[in-house]
């Protein structure tokens, strides 16, 4: 048995690496998987940068902001494994939704929920003189603040100007919503979930609903570490391969919750965890529980897969916004850190057939469809729709920056036109 | 300013650094304003114990604030593993103050200031090494349409743009982005 040190944060989505200890699929392929449950993603970061580490349960955009060198450790940092989709949620205070509701009645019945109702509270606020919103996500580095400035700017409110945006530890965003300290937050499970039992919160748009299928969690390890451990590394993607298409079935989801819910993982009850692991979400205390059997996605719809185009939309998100300040090649730099070579040779080991691609677009399929996998199978796949209708070409990857007119980028775009011809 | 969830050990690190000639301005734990009130206090100096969830927040301000950054020192109450220590030591301005002795405090403190005040050089020359390699990328590219449109051979497709930037006094790379951008509009 080799060892492997593998630290996690306290979330639904740790759920392939905890089945993966648990049931053994680690065990079966000779490792003696060490897991420690982490305070906050710096301190993850620093662990694994450090040497402390030698696999995380990260944020999909950390080990690329690490690469870029625009957080503070700059060690170059890699993944060959997806950890699943989806899995957030933007929740709202219900004072702020009340407020939202009487503003424009009918954009709050929709599904999915435009932020328009909140645009109109936003501009009454600063009639009245009244200080911004507030809202939080988990890290500046993370899906949760994409999807939430996201969702924002497709309403026409700029997250810079119009709201104030904060980084709260996941453990502490509900206390923060019922202090009125924020009036939002976007967050991994199951924290909306608690926010909608206290009653404090109701949940306005899943992330499975702002970008069908979107990538979310990955298993990250440090460049120079899986260039000298590549077996081990290897056989710890097969064991997470078998462990994801194992949590992924729908009659093991009451399974998973189970596990979970010990202190060793996510430490809540397992009849919180349950909701969104079986698809059956309650968006409000008062409300009836919707059914979205894709809230996580574990393995089918090549969950697992790292896409460099995902890895693409994520750098551009942080161009957007002004976290990446100088022009990159951005495929170049996505396939720096998403290596697609390294999970075809584990899927290969275990029999999961791979996608021969490595990059797809993004926001043109509606319904199910299928890609051809790099073994000839056919691999069935997932809606990929923005609840706004936007698409996403890795071909076209300046044009999809400069579309909105909601960003802030500080990049010169010439220069970066210039590298992405 | 201290933040950690246990005010035992926040007590007992507040009268460390008081011994140590230190004021401490304010003892945070698990609250959920801690943003506001670091804004409020402006402390010179930010203390917490490394396996605190708040230190993404924390992070995240001095980032926000990067004109006037204050140093953030970590400890960790567990010394004796190694990795451990250079994880803490790894972090933006950390060091260890394993068992919280009075009179390990002031040394630790200097110590942290000083790295942090190293790292924020580092960064800045990171930053400067990093444009020019990218600029050196977009002059190559200039070099090549030049190369390419024009018929030229490196050399004088390097002559070409440095007798532009010349005249018109400005960087070689302000012209090589306006070369680049010129032939996108042509294509």
């Amino acid at each position: 048995m080799t060892p492997l040190r593998i630290g996690i944060i306290p979330l639904t989505d740790c759920a392939p690496i905890a089945v993966a200890c648990e049931r053994g699929f680690f065990r079966r392929h000779g490792i003696d998987a060490r897991v420690t449950r982490e305070a906050s993603w710096a301190s993850l970061r620093d662990k694994l940068a450090a040497g402390a580490l030698d696999a995380a349960h990260m944020l999909a955009p950390m080990p690329i902001a690490a690469t870029l060198g625009i957080d503070p450790l700059a060690v170059p940092t890699i993944t060959a494994f997806s950890l699943g989709l989806n899995g957030n949620a933007i929740t709202l205070s219900e004072e702020l939704w009340s407020r939202m509701r009487a503003a424009d009645g009918d954009a709050t019945a929709a599904r999915p929920l435009p932020a328009t109702a909140l645009r109109r509270v936003i501009e009454d606020d600063r009639r009245r003189g009244r200080p911004p919103l507030r809202f939080a996500v988990v890290y500046p580095f993370s899906s949760h603040d994409y999807e939430l400035r996201y969702w924002l700017a497709a309403a026409g409110i700029d997250p810079e100007a119009d709201v104030g945006l904060a980084v709260v530890p996941p453990p502490r965003m509900v206390e923060c919503l019922e202090s009125r300290t924020i009036d939002g937050f976007c967050v991994g499970e199951p924290w909306s979930s608690l926010a909608v039992r206290r009653g404090v919160g109701r949940i306005a748009i899943t992330k499975l609903e702002i970008w069908s299928n979107s990538p979310e969690k990955v298993l990250a390890v440090r460049r120079d570490w899986a260039d000298r451990h590549r077996e081990l590394h290897r056989a710890a993607l097969r064991a997470l391969l078998e462990a994801a298409v194992w949590t992924d079935r729908a009659e093991n989801r009451a399974e998973v919750a189970h596990v979970l819910a010990s202190e060793r993982w996510v430490g809540a009850p397992a009849s919180l965890l349950a909701g969104s692991l079986t698809g059956r979400i309650a968006l409000a205390q008062d409300g009836e529980a919707v059914e979205l059997p894709d809230f996580h996605v574990f393995h089918r719809y090549a969950a697992t897969f790292p896409w460099v185009s995902h890895a693409a939309w994520l750098v551009l998100q942080m161009l957007r916004w002004g976290q990446l300040a100088r022009p990159v090649d951005v495929l170049d730099a996505a396939a720096s850190v998403y290596r697609p070579d390294l999970y075809r040779e584990a899927a290969r080991d275990v029999g999961v057939s791979a996608p021969a691609a490595d990059v797809k677009t993004e926001g043109t399929h509606a319904g199910p469809w299928s890609l051809a996998g790099a073994d000839g199978a056919t691999i069935a796949m997932g809606p990929d729709l923005f609840f706004d209708g936007g698409t996403f070409d890795p071909r076209a990857l300046v044009a999809s920056l400069t579309r909105s007119p909601i960003a802030s980028p500080r990049v010169d775009l010439g220069a970066l036109a210039a590298l992405n011809a | 300013m201290i933040v950690d969830d246990r005010p035992e050990r926040a007590e007992i690190l507040s009268a460390a650094l008081a011994h140590a000639g230190y004021t401490v301005v304010a003892r945070v734990g698990g609250r959920a304003d801690l943003a506001q009130r670091v804004f409020e206090i402006q402390p010179d100096v930010i203390i917490v114990d490394m396996e605190c969830p708040d230190r993404d927040t924390l992070e995240d301000m001095s980032r926000i604030t990067r004109d006037r950054p204050c140093p953030t020192v970590m400890f960790v109450d567990r010394s004796d593993d190694d990795s451990i220590r250079a994880a803490v030591q790894a972090g933006v301005s950390a060091y260890v103050v394993g068992g919280l002795h009075a009179e390990r405090v002031k040394p630790v403190l200097e110590v942290a200031i000083a790295r942090f005040n190293e790292f924020q050089t580092l960064r800045r020359e990171l930053a400067t090494a990093r444009s020019s390699l990218e600029e050196r990328k977009v002059v190559e590219r200039a070099k090549g349409i030049l190369m390419k449109r024009r018929g030229m051979d490196e050399e004088a497709a390097f002559r070409a743009l440095r007798k532009m930037a010349m005249d018109r006094k400005v960087r070689l790379a302000t012209i090589a982005r306006e070369v680049v951008a010129a032939s996108e509009l042509l294509t």
